[in-house]
């Protein structure tokens, strides 16, 4: 279990004052300009050693993406005179996920602190935060937080006095859970319709405004700065290899004490539930599922979650995912075909309708899974079910349709049984109702 | 050049494009739907998937810029399998209505689904139902046909410059939508019924008329404006239904403009299938031998110098030489072809023509347009600098009208002091235009047509010499004609001799009294108020102006129903074809001609298509030379003169009806009702 000083979050729950000295109390903005000198190379190295996977599901290294973005002349002026940009995704619209949120509104000044090392590991003199539109109160705390910063001198004209420039701009999103995706997101930015682009170009050759830009979720650059401090070697010294660091489990659903806590990376799942979630309602033996990763990720039964890791790989080995680690434990009280039948309409309903698997997979998902709830469907249409998931993975422009897909085909490939079961159920019930009549 | 395996192949092909142009040049097929060569990449519809190596899905030929090394497979059972998930996916929520679909045998989604559909469907839910859009008089909607492909949408907004349509909602909800429901205000919507690649967009005035495989199919070429754009002419019978674009880089590209598209139900109407000779006042059906009789009669008792004859903005070649011969025979001189009085030098073929030609818009980088109104003289040459205006790099500015023409533009003034103005180096423009390496300037007839016109073209001449219009390889002096009849009139020489009128002197003359003989070829766009007492012989296929002034009516072809010759504004040389037979009595036109010399005694010396066309080369070497832009020698012409201050104004002042044919159609009357009479917004909903 991870201890106290190791925190990262450490403002989590709001027990301390969010805004700009309780954050220096903390430890944020403490040698920044130090670190800003060390340089971009430095910083990009240290990432790099640091092992940091992308917080926001993919699991992209951190410093290897930053290291795509091009070089710029010694004091920062980029080399064809586009300039680069910093966005930072905070349209955190994953269901069961909450973990950015509690970095918006209890911890701002990290993601502040943040955008400006990742800005200079990137020759990047200007950052936008995309705050997802439900995000009322998280939004005012973040724009604060940036007016503090800017009344400090820590962002703005030579931030933090180290002589590097960097502006930054929160802007809110309209909700909708396709701009959390990053090039429609870019779009939605620019004031578009948004909708994925096609990559390649990717962005950080053309993205903002046609411009390099990296896109990088809320915790991933929440982060950086104290990795930066404490060392690369400190933050790859949690979890397994390739695995590393500290991370936000967000637990929800069937326990005891739903939390959103930080934790070093494969910790089993059983231990994350039991220590700080209080337990499974009605005890482990009553788990039916968990979904590990938000609501794209396959589910997985109670007998991987016994001894599962909660990583990237141990995850991608039960053929599930980490995604957003929000863990949705479902007891066994739950319909687990209505379950995942409602995260099918979740999918139709976000589909931009751009390209054409997912405009017209998701809705006969959606369509066929209603029916499954009640059984009414032959036998053989669960194999349909899952071939059309197929169909849709793979083939559409960006990732939402290979997420509206996974969902389903973890339900057929550990529920199978439950679902023929209520076909039969139905199918004999009509029966005996023809047979009263 | 890039090397890449294309299914066990390995080719060569240039850098920069696309993998599925790649599968193109090695002969790989590959099935799309939202691709389409002239618009941007969209990459929505997911047909054109095929497997590239190291790649772990499958990726989008349209949108996947080739490099080398690439391994490209389009026929492995990955493939096949992707496409046919696509296309299952395509059709569970289309209707599948293709027996009253107007797409119906040029249906793309009918066509792939042959290759890639399954002989039944697994959609066993309802299927989605999409509220049909109003789009206008010539785009007719079924919109739960879409299946999303945005190529009407990016036509819409890159080719036409009317950023109107949209997709509004999201996922399966999506709809494209104008939003505001609006007809589509560009001059090139029927357009999008070409791209659309089902039949959910489909042509209004064409809807349920015929199947595409009934119809007989002519080339052709566009007689409506002077840009001379290919066509292909579909008919049934005896009519004609309806004209498609023809693939020509040079001209049109793909694209007509929705007058050169949709006037032809005009030809059924309105029209002079037999001859008329005017008795007690009245115009009395006739007889052929009648008919010819009269005019010879009365052509045989006129004066040389008191015949004229004036020839209008659809006149063939074949028929302006005949009558040129017919009338020379007599002796007379006032020839024009000019009806609109445009002061154009006939000495000098390249002080008429387009001399840069069309294709070379898209080299120009300073573009000047005086007195013009290129969107609604020709629209389709307009797309083309609106495209080379998107494409960057270029400066346009207009002296003249100031009009909304779908691109930016420095406005400089309206009249010819302006261009007095710009030739002195007053304006900051003449400095762009002497910078520039491919500078154009492009002449409309707003600024000829008028009485100071030969004074204001040698002002344009002037300028073209000052800025340095023209230089080694480049001649940026060019002149938009809004007739196709025009520049083939100039090449053959239907101008005034030496002691010739031309069309204001004629009307002048005649209103006067000092003409007593006018042949009027098809010249509806002139005052026939001022044709006085003069005997009006008017031979043409539609019954207006000018037939309704004659004293004799001799009944000729329209452009659909004569092999004929027409010259473009840039000096190209390209034959119309016989589509169907003229109705009724109606002849082609030189054909009446060279009967009527026969009757007057004398004859002409061709009776063959073949002997005229030979005739045509003897006039002019030009029509030695088909289907290729001839520009002139740059020499001098224009009478240097003063010029007043007053504004050129374009003339055409509606573009859905600038001729017989448009003025008679229904679908052009819907149009000036909807787009020029301003109603635009009163379709569907709004009452």
């Amino acid at each position: 279990m991870l201890e106290d000083k190791d925190r990262i979050f450490t403002n989590l729950y709001a027990d301390g004052d969010w805004g700009l000295a309780g954050a220096r109390a903390r430890g944020d903005w403490d040698g920044t300009k130090e670190l800003i000198l060390k340089g971009r190379d430095w910083i990009v190295k240290e990432m790099q050693d640091s092992g940091l996977r992308g917080r926001g599901g993919a699991g992209f290294p951190t410093g290897m993406k930053w290291s795509f973005m091009p070089k710029t002349t010694p004091d920062g002026k980029p080399l064809d005179g586009r300039p680069h940009y910093l966005v930072v995704n905070a349209d955190e619209s994953e269901p069961g996920t909450c973990k950015d949120r509690e970095i918006l509104r209890n911890d701002p000044h990290k993601l502040v602190e943040g955008c400006l090392l990742a800005g200079v590991a990137m020759g990047a003199h200007a950052g936008y935060i995309y705050v997802r539109g439900e995000f009322y109160n998280e939004a005012s705390h973040l724009e604060l937080a940036v007016q503090q910063a800017y009344e400090a001198g820590l962002i703005g004209k030579n931030a933090c006095g180290s002589g590097w420039d960097f502006d930054l701009y929160v802007h809110r999103g309209a909700g909708a859970y396709i701009c959390g995706e990053e090039t429609a997101l870019i779009e939605s930015l620019e004031g578009k319709k948004g909708q994925p682009r096609l990559k390649p170009p990717f962005p950080a050759g053309m993205g903002l405004y046609g411009c390099p830009t990296t896109v990088n979720n809320v915790e991933t650059i929440a982060v950086a700065p104290t990795i930066l401090r404490r060392g690369a070697a400190w933050f790859s010294s949690f979890g397994r290899p390739k695995n590393v660091g500290t991370k936000l489990f967000c637990i929800s659903g069937h326990v005891n004490k739903p939390c959103t806590v930080e934790e070093a990376m494969s910790i089993p799942l059983k231990e994350l539930i039991e220590k700080h979630c209080g337990g499974v309602r009605g005890g482990w033996d009553n788990l039916l599922a968990v979904i590990p990763g938000g609501s794209s990720v396959p589910v997985l039964p109670k007998h991987i979650c016994d001894t599962v890791l909660m990583d990237f790989d141990a995850l991608r080995e039960q053929r599930s995912g980490l995604g957003t680690a929000a863990v949705i434990v479902m007891d066994k009280s739950t319909d687990i075909v209505k379950a995942i039948a409602r995260l099918s309409r979740f999918y139709m309903h976000e589909s931009c309708g751009q390209c054409t698997p997912c405009r017209e997979g998701t809705g006969w998902l959606w369509r066929v899974m209603q029916r499954m709830v009640k059984g009414q469907a032959e036998l053989p249409e669960i194999d349909m079910l899952e071939e059309v998931t197929r169909q849709i993975e793979g083939h559409t422009i960006c990732a939402l349709g290979d997420a509206a897909a996974w969902p389903v085909q973890g339900l057929i490939r550990h529920f199978r049984p439950e679902m023929e079961q209520r076909i039969r159920n139905y199918k004999a019930a009509l029966q005996a109702k023809a047979a009263a009549e | 050049m890039p090397k890449v395996t294309i299914d066990g192949e390995t080719i060569e092909v240039p850098a920069g494009i696309t993998v599925l142009q790649a599968c193109e040049i090695a002969g790989a097929e590959v099935p799309r739907f939202c691709y389409h060569e002239r618009l941007s990449v969209a990459g929505n519809c997911r047909m054109c998937l095929v497997e590239m190596e190291k790649s772990p899905k499958p990726v989008a030929s349209c949108a996947m810029p080739i490099a080398e090394g690439q391994v490209i497979k389009t026929n492995t059972p990955l493939v096949k399998k992707a496409r046919n998930g696509v296309m299952e996916f395509l059709l569970i929520n289309h209707p599948l209505d293709c027996p009253i679909c107007d797409q119906g045998g040029e249906c793309d989604l009918q066509d792939q689904a042959m290759a890639y559909g399954m002989d039944r469907g697994r959609f066993k839910e309802n299927k989605r139902a999409v509220p049909d859009k109003e789009l206008g008089p010539l785009v007719k909607t079924t919109m739960t046909r879409c299946i999303h492909c945005t190529r009407c949408v990016r036509f819409a907004t890159e080719v036409a410059g009317a950023e109107e349509l949209g997709a509004v909602f999201r996922g399966e909800h999506m709809e494209i939508d104008t939003y505001i429901e609006k007809a589509l205000s560009s001059e090139l919507s029927g357009n999008v019924v070409d791209l659309c690649p089902v039949g959910a967009l489909t042509s209004k005035p064409y809807a349920f008329a015929a199947r595409p495989w009934e119809l007989r199919k002519t080339e052709s070429v566009d007689v409506f404006d002077a840009l001379g754009a290919s066509i292909r002419i579909d008919a049934r019978g005896g009519e004609v239904l309806r004209v498609l674009p023809r693939l020509n880089e040079e001209t049109n590209e793909e694209w007509i403009g929705d007058k050169s598209r949709h006037a032809v139900d005009g030809l059924r109407r309105q029209r002079l299938d037999r001859p008329y000779v005017r008795k007690d006042g009245k115009l009395q059906p006739a007889s052929w031998a009648e008919a010819l009789g009269t005019v010879a009669a009365k052509l045989k008792a006129s004066a040389p110098d008191r015949i004229a004859a004036i020839a209008g903005d659809l006149a063939d070649c074949e028929a302006m030489a005949a009558l040129k011969d017919l009338l020379g025979a007599f002796g007379a001189q006032s020839l024009d072809c000019r009806q609109d009085g445009a002061k154009i030098d006939t000495s000098a073929r390249a002080g008429w023509l387009f001399n840069s030609t069309v294709a070379g818009i898209d080299e120009a980088d300073a573009i000047l347009l005086v007195g013009t109104n290129p969107r609604w003289e020709s629209p389709v040459l307009n797309a083309r600098i609106r495209r080379r205006f998107r494409a960057g790099g270029v400066k346009i500015a207009a002296i003249g009208p100031q009009l909304d023409l779908t691109y930016k533009y420095e406005y400089l003034g309206a009249g010819p002091t302006t261009l007095a103005d710009l030739t002195a180096g007053k304006l900051a423009f003449a400095e762009t235009l002497k910078n520039a390496k491919k500078p154009m300037l492009i002449l409309g007839q707003g600024a000829l047509a008028r009485s100071d016109g030969a004074a204001v073209l040698a002002l344009a001449r002037d300028a073209a010499d000052k800025l340095g219009l023209v230089k080694d390889g480049w001649n940026g002096f060019n002149v938009l004609h809004t007739a196709a009849a025009r520049v083939g009139g100039l090449e053959l020489g239907f101008v005034p001799g030496p002691q010739g009128r031309d069309t204001m002197g004629i009307l002048d003359a005649a209103s006067k009294g000092e003409i007593d003989f006018v042949y009027l070829l098809g010249a509806d766009e002139i005052d026939t108020n001022r044709l006085g007492r003069a005997f009006v012989v008017y031979q043409g296929h539609h019954g207006d102006r000018g037939a309704h002034r004659a004293d004799v009516v001799l009944p000729g072809a329209a452009y659909t129903e004569k092999n004929a010759t027409y010259v473009n504004t840039e000096g190209r040389v390209q034959q119309a074809r016989l589509a169907v037979f003229p109705p009724g009595e109606a002849k082609e036109d030189w054909k009446i001609l060279r009967a009527l010399s026969e009757v007057a005694g004398k004859k002409l010396p061709y009776d063959t298509i073949g002997q005229i066309r030979a005739r045509l080369v003897a006039m002019s070497t030009t029509f030695a030379t088909i289907d290729r832009a001839q520009p002139g020698s740059w020499t001098a012409f224009g009478k240097t003169g003063s010029v007043d201050a007053t504004a050129f104004a374009s003339p055409v002042s509606n573009y859905y009806m600038t001729d017989p044919i448009s003025r008679a159609s229904a679908t052009m009357a819907a149009c000036t009702e909807t787009y020029v009479k301003g109603s635009a917004a009163r379709t569907g909903t709004h009452g």
